[in-house]
This record gives structure tokens, sequence and C-alpha cells, in this order.
């Protein structure tokens, strides 16, 4: 338990997605004005974090893992290599699913969601939470445990940055600094603020 | 038409660069600057897969029904990526352990999406191929640009040969070590983006709110 809830803080404020490995960050910048919508968006990222990673654990251990088709017979099978096209693919699935059922059950949250969803197959934070989950060989109840929490992160570190836009806007910034430039400096501000959370550790 | 070639390959390298003006394919940019071999190593990647992709969506393109047209564009540029990250493996396992997932995120980053939809859906293969290279092209400047500046002032070397000599190795040279940390390569490509669009006044965003003085009455 202490484990998971270690590896939570790492995933929201140490490694941060957003502002330590700059995933995600083409939507982290377009979507940043307002801090209504960055809410909206950081909340579905968190949704479709929290299923993808664990799923895509799944079918790491199951189909893709050397070994891992032995109950089917084939024991000396490493389908690792498909592992890119898999993830992706589970990812754009769960989307489109995910759309579906709140548009069925839960029209309210489909209404409030529903711009940001078809964005979110897109969103490198996603296929990268997985990619990670991969590479640092978590089990599932990890793969559970930072998924939520580096989606977390991911909502934190937008809603912030919405924050300070909305500020931003009536200060007097030079010309070829407009918009997109003031915004990566924020950024960098807001990378190194999160930097100083390095040392935490539970 | 030779003509109209070249504008394609050259126009996205800083009149409509992918980074600084559509503000697509940052995640990439950031993560990977802080040494140049890497830098360089994804620049290729990406071209080589913006290239290709284009061309063989591109070629399929009368036969991709509308709606499914994202899918089918993912799964092309996903196998041009495992090839890319298969062959790295292979060749130069040490960058592409440096790389880590970066190479696999190829497939998310938005140039290479964003191309495809808005190009290579419409234009025939050569075109699709020429555009999709320039547009890697604009995103490798930008990335060799970010690359130079944190390798040449954060270590004091190019590639990993030394060019100012450090304090430590008994040089006169003392490397700010904040470049080659995450935060600085926002700050650098603010400045890019400040520098291009002093140069270039047309790309200036409208401000939202203007600062006037007010007359007293």
């Amino acid at each position: 338990m202490e484990e998971l809830l270690s590896l939570a803080v790492k995933a929201i404020f140490v490694e941060n997605l957003a502002l330590s490995f700059f995933l995600g960050m083409c939507t982290f910048i377009a979507v940043s004005k307002k801090i209504s919508t960055a809410i909206g968006l950081g909340i579905s990222v968190m949704i479709v974090q929290a299923i993808t990673v664990p799923a895509n654990n799944l079918i790491l251990n199951y189909l893709l893992a050397p070994g891992a088709l032995s109950w089917a017979g084939f024991s000396d099978v490493d389908l690792t290599f498909l592992g890119l096209i898999s993830y992706i693919g589970v990812i754009a699935a769960l989307v489109q699913i995910l759309e579906m059922v709140l548009d069925k059950y839960f029209p309210p949250l489909y209404n409030a969601l529903g711009v940001f969803l078809p964005l979110i197959t897109v969103n490198c934070a996603i296929l990268g939470g997985s990619l990670f989950m991969v590479e640092r060989s978590y089990d599932f109840a990890e793969s559970v445990t930072y998924g939520i929490s580096s989606g977390f992160g991911w909502a934190l570190a937008i809603t912030a940055m919405a924050g300070v836009r909305e500020k931003l806007k009536y200060s007097d910034i030079p010309d070829g600094l407009q918009g997109l430039g003031i915004t990566f400096i924020t950024a960098g501000l807001m990378a190194m603020a999160f930097m100083s959370f390095s040392g935490v550790k539970l | 038409m030779a003509h109209k070639r070249r504008e394609m390959l050259v126009d996205p390298l800083v009149d409509n660069n992918p980074i600084t003006l559509q503000v697509l394919g940052i995640c990439s940019a950031l993560a990977v600057t802080s040494s140049l071999q890497v830098a360089f190593v994804m620049s290729i990647a990406v071209i080589f897969v913006t290239g290709f992709s284009s061309m063989f969506i591109s070629m399929i393109r009368n036969q991709i029904p509308g709606s499914i047209r994202i899918i089918v564009q993912m799964v092309v540029i996903a196998s041009l990526v495992i090839l890319v990250d298969q062959l790295l493996k292979a060749v130069a396992f040490e960058i592409s352990k440096t790389l880590s997932v970066v190479v696999g995120l190829i497939i998310t980053n938005c140039i290479v999406m964003g191309r495809a939809e808005a190009f290579a859906m419409k234009n025939p293969p050569i075109e699709s191929f020429i555009d999709g290279v320039g547009n890697g092209l604009g995103y490798g400047l930008i990335l060799m640009l970010v690359g130079v500046i944190r390798e040449l002032f954060g270590a004091g070397s190019l590639f990993g040969i030394t060019i100012l000599e450090t304090v430590n190795n008994g040089g006169w040279y003392v490397p700010n070590g904040m470049l080659l940390l995450p935060p600085s390569a926002f700050f650098i490509i603010g400045l890019i983006i400040w520098a291009f669009r002093t140069w270039k006044p047309a790309q200036v965003e409208e401000r939202e709110y203007k600062i006037q003085s007010v007359e007293a009455h």
C-alpha cells in the first residue's frame, strides 16, 4: 500500500507528465486559455488514462509479452514488437466506447466533455502513460495507481496553466512574444516550480 | 511545377513552421533536445515518418472511407513508427535507450497526423511526400537549434565533442547546468518564437486586450 502511495505522489508531482516529460503539450498549450475548459479536458484525460493504462497492462501481460500466449499453446511466441500498434488501437477504441457510453447513460457529462474526447486519442500523455507502464514493468495494481495519478498530475498542470493565462492576457507583452511565446516561458517557469518537488519521497 | 515543389519543401522551415506557428509536435521537441546527437536522430526519424506516411496515405486516399480515416491513418503511421523503432534498436541501441518512449510517441506527434489529414488526403503521392518531408525538416530545424543551444552552453560540447573546455576538465568555461534540465527547453523555444516573430511580424498574434492610456478629465 505504501509503495502505491509513493508511486502516486511521484507520478503527480515529481514526474509530472506535462511539466517534466512534456507529454500532451499540443493540447496543453492549445486548450489552456480558460479554466473551465481546462478542467473539463483534465478530467477527461484522467478518466481515459485510468482506463487505458491498466487495459494495456493486461494486453501486454496476456497477449504480447514473451511467453504470454502459453495459455493458447504458443509458449515461445514474442509479440512485443506489436506493442505500439496495439496500444494506440486500444486507446482509440476505448475513447470511442467511452464516448458512446457517456452519450447513452450520462448525457450531462457527455455534453460537458464531448468536444474533448476525440482530441484525447492523439494526446501523447495517454500513449506516453502506457509506454512508461511498459518500460518500468508495472504490475496490475501499480498500473491502476499510475494511470489515475499521472492523469491527475496532468489535469493539475493544465488547470494551473489556465489560471495563469487567464490573468496573463491583461498584461503588456512585447509583440513578438504575444500568445505562444509567453505561454512557453510561463510553462518553463511552472516546470521549474515543479522541479522543487523532486526531493519529495513518502 | 518544380518551383511549386521547392516552395512546398522550403515553406514549412520558417514561414509556416509546424512548431513555432502551427503549435504541432511540441512534446518531443522539448523532450529530446538536451543532446544534439539525440535531437539529430529524432529529426531523421520524424522526417522519415512524416514523409512516408503522407505518401502512403495519399496513395490509398481514394479507397479510405471517411468515417474510419483516422484509424486507417493511425495504422499506417504506427506501422512506420514500429519500423523506425525496431531499426533504431538494431543499429543504435544506446540512442534508442536515451530516446526511450519518445520514438513511440511519434505516433501521436500531431505533425504527422496533421499533415496526413490536412494535405495527404487531398493531394497526389509525390506532392504529399515532399510536403511531409518539408514539415519534418521544419520540425528538425527547431530541434537542432534548441539542441545546439542546450548542448553547447549546458555541457560545452557539440555531438559529444568538446568545444568549450569546461572548468571541471581544467578549462575556462563554467557550464550552465540549468540548460540540461527540462524547463530550459521551454524558455529556449519561447525565445526562438520571439525571434522568428520579430523577423516576420506577420506571424504576431492579435492581442485580446489593448492597453490604452485614458485621458483624465
